[in-house]
């Protein structure tokens, strides 16, 4: 019995190390999103809060724990309140199974990238129980939107996946990155680090594809109804999950904790740094599009996303697998 | 050994339990969730007994894509309503159908249970090797070599029953104005402009 609270206590002692600097990389994130947003448009972002406003988000955590949870009176209680739960909770499982160097990984599984699609996926629960507990309109249009928009791209991004499994032939995360050592697969699949990003942003529910909470038309959307904490969770989980594809993206293309070239001043920058570098580039590039993109149409992301994405992603695994194949050039893998 | 057994216990009572209130529950979207639950829970005991593989498969197939539209249709639909009518109003002809489809899957699983095993050449692969490589790697060598034709039966009928669902909604609407992107895109001013003499009290007349 001793040895299992003992493994139990290094487990927790890990997730908490693992927890714990993600939530405030989220509260940082969420200021260097406000702040990027801010100077595009000419404007400073938050800067009052803490030195350059850094703290502007533990203030509005405060806020946002202070006010009061408000439940409308016909809502399903239970769903209502699982929802946010639900999207958090996913949203930080998810990070489990991210490699931030060789050996700083929590859980290193075989089917690592199918593990990160799955807990991606289940992601939308949290939109659809939200928006249909609410009982109201506009929340429940927001989440069947969000539904079918995050059903559509997870498709390419499936495909997507695919493509950089077929480069690689495992499933495993570290396997994945070290097969970049060479050559980042952002080089050889470009068309599919573009589209995988895109996808991203479309999944993650960003600007231009915010249809599910676009103001204008639908108030809110799913979130319409939620206040205080819980609205806090919907959006911490909404950033983790940027993060998080943020993060898959690095993996896929970007070569994980790889460093830009092996040679001797560059490659003594810790692995770890160097994930967080290429995640805090991609989320960059997250907080440009926000600012400098107009939302798009419904059925124009509709067809953007069935029509475009999904045909081309399928031609450009059809051209990997021939390329791959021609020049003998497929994974042997180690069995 | 304790823990394997304290975790194949806790996700098995999951599963009883959420599949029990999948068929008792009254609210239609609350059996849904139990049935999203049910299906979590039987992906966690595939990963437990080491095939992990199709453990994720069903989180992502499943739970990540047919439970949602599930969910879509029961909360569109005024389920309760329609269950009211069949229970209180005039006899319905769903039921005998639901009762024919359910005793037949009864009768399947006594097969099953029955022990009636499969023929042994399709168990014995030639390319299937019980070492220690990963189920992933066992699944692909086995399933493009032995199992192409079922592989690519199961894939057909699919794409049948896809195109089957897209012919039963289809319906081709007139007078409809289509945005075409290229079109919008290839204009130019001498294609889209023109200048006319409008004589006075005659007015000129605009193509819709």
């Amino acid at each position: 019995m001793m040895e299992y609270i003992q493994i139990l206590g290094s487990e927790v002692y890990k997730i908490l190390f693992l927890l714990v600097p993600i939530l405030v990389s989220v509260a940082m994130i969420v200021w260097l999103d406000r702040r990027v947003w801010g100077l595009v448009q000419k404007r400073k972002g938050p800067n009052v809060v803490g030195p350059f406003g850094l703290l502007q988000t533990l203030a509005d955590a405060l806020k946002y724990i202070f006010k009061e949870i408000i439940i409308p009176a016909s809502a399903n209680k239970t769903v209502f309140i699982l929802a946010p739960i639900v999207t958090m909770t996913l949203a930080l499982v998810a990070w489990a199974v991210i490699p931030m160097s060789e050996e700083l990984v929590l859980s290193d599984i075989n089917v690592g990238i199918l593990y990160l699609f799955a807990v991606s996926s289940l992601g939308v629960y949290g939109i659809i129980m939200g928006g249909w507990a609410s009982n109201s309109k506009y929340p429940f249009l927001g989440a069947i939107r969000s539904a079918a928009q995050m059903v559509s791209y997870e498709v390419s991004i499936g495909i997507i996946i695919i493509n950089v499994l077929l480069c690689v032939g495992s499933l495993n995360l570290k396997d994945i990155v070290l097969a970049q050592k060479e050559l980042w697969y952002v080089i050889p699949l470009f068309p599919m680090f573009v589209i995988f990003f895109i996808s991203a942003l479309a999944e993650t529910n960003r600007p231009p594809f915010d249809l599910p909470e676009a103001e204008a038309e639908l108030v809110a959307g799913y979130q319409t109804e939620y206040s205080g904490m819980m609205y806090a969770m919907f959006w911490l989980g909404e950033y983790a999950n940027i993060l998080l594809m943020c993060a898959i993206g690095s993996i896929l293309f970007l070569g994980g904790w790889l460093p830009i070239i092996d040679i001797y001043p560059i490659n003594i920058i810790p692995a770890p740094v160097w994930m967080i570098l290429k995640i805090l580039f991609l989320f960059f590039l997250f907080a440009l599009i926000k600012a400098i993109v107009p939302r798009y149409r419904y059925d124009q992301l509709m067809r953007l996303g069935w029509k475009i994405f999904l045909p081309f992603s399928l031609i450009y695994l059809v051209f990997t697998a021939s390329f791959l194949f021609y020049f003998d050039k497929l994974p042997k893998g180690n069995f | 050994m304790l823990a394997h057994s304290v975790f194949f216990y806790f996700f098995s009572v999951i599963a009883i339990f959420s599949s029990l209130m999948v068929i008792t529950s009254r609210s239609t979207v609350n059996s849904v969730f139990f049935l999203i639950l049910d299906f979590i829970s039987v992906g966690c005991l595939f990963i437990m007994v080491g095939a992990e593989f199709l453990g994720m498969i069903i989180l992502i197939v499943y739970v990540g894509a047919v439970a949602v539209l599930f969910l879509f249709v029961v909360m569109m639909l005024n389920v309760a309503e329609q269950k009211q009518s069949w229970f209180i109003g005039k006899k319905s002809t769903h039921i005998p159908i639901g009762l024919i489809v359910s005793v037949l899957i009864l009768l399947e699983l006594l097969v099953v249970v029955g022990g009636w095993k499969y023929k042994d050449d399709l168990m014995s692969s030639s390319t299937l090797n019980l070492s220690d490589i990963s189920n992933t790697h066992q699944l692909g060598l086995v399933m493009y070599t032995d199992y192409i034709l079922y592989f690519q039966l199961a894939g057909v009928i699919l794409l049948l029953s896809m195109i089957g669902a897209i012919l039963l909604t289809f319906r081709q609407r007139k007078g409809v104005k289509k945005q075409s992107y290229f079109n919008q895109i290839s204009r130019n001013p001498a294609s889209s402009i023109e200048l006319r003499n409008v004589e006075s009290n005659k007015g000129v007349k605009i193509d819709d």
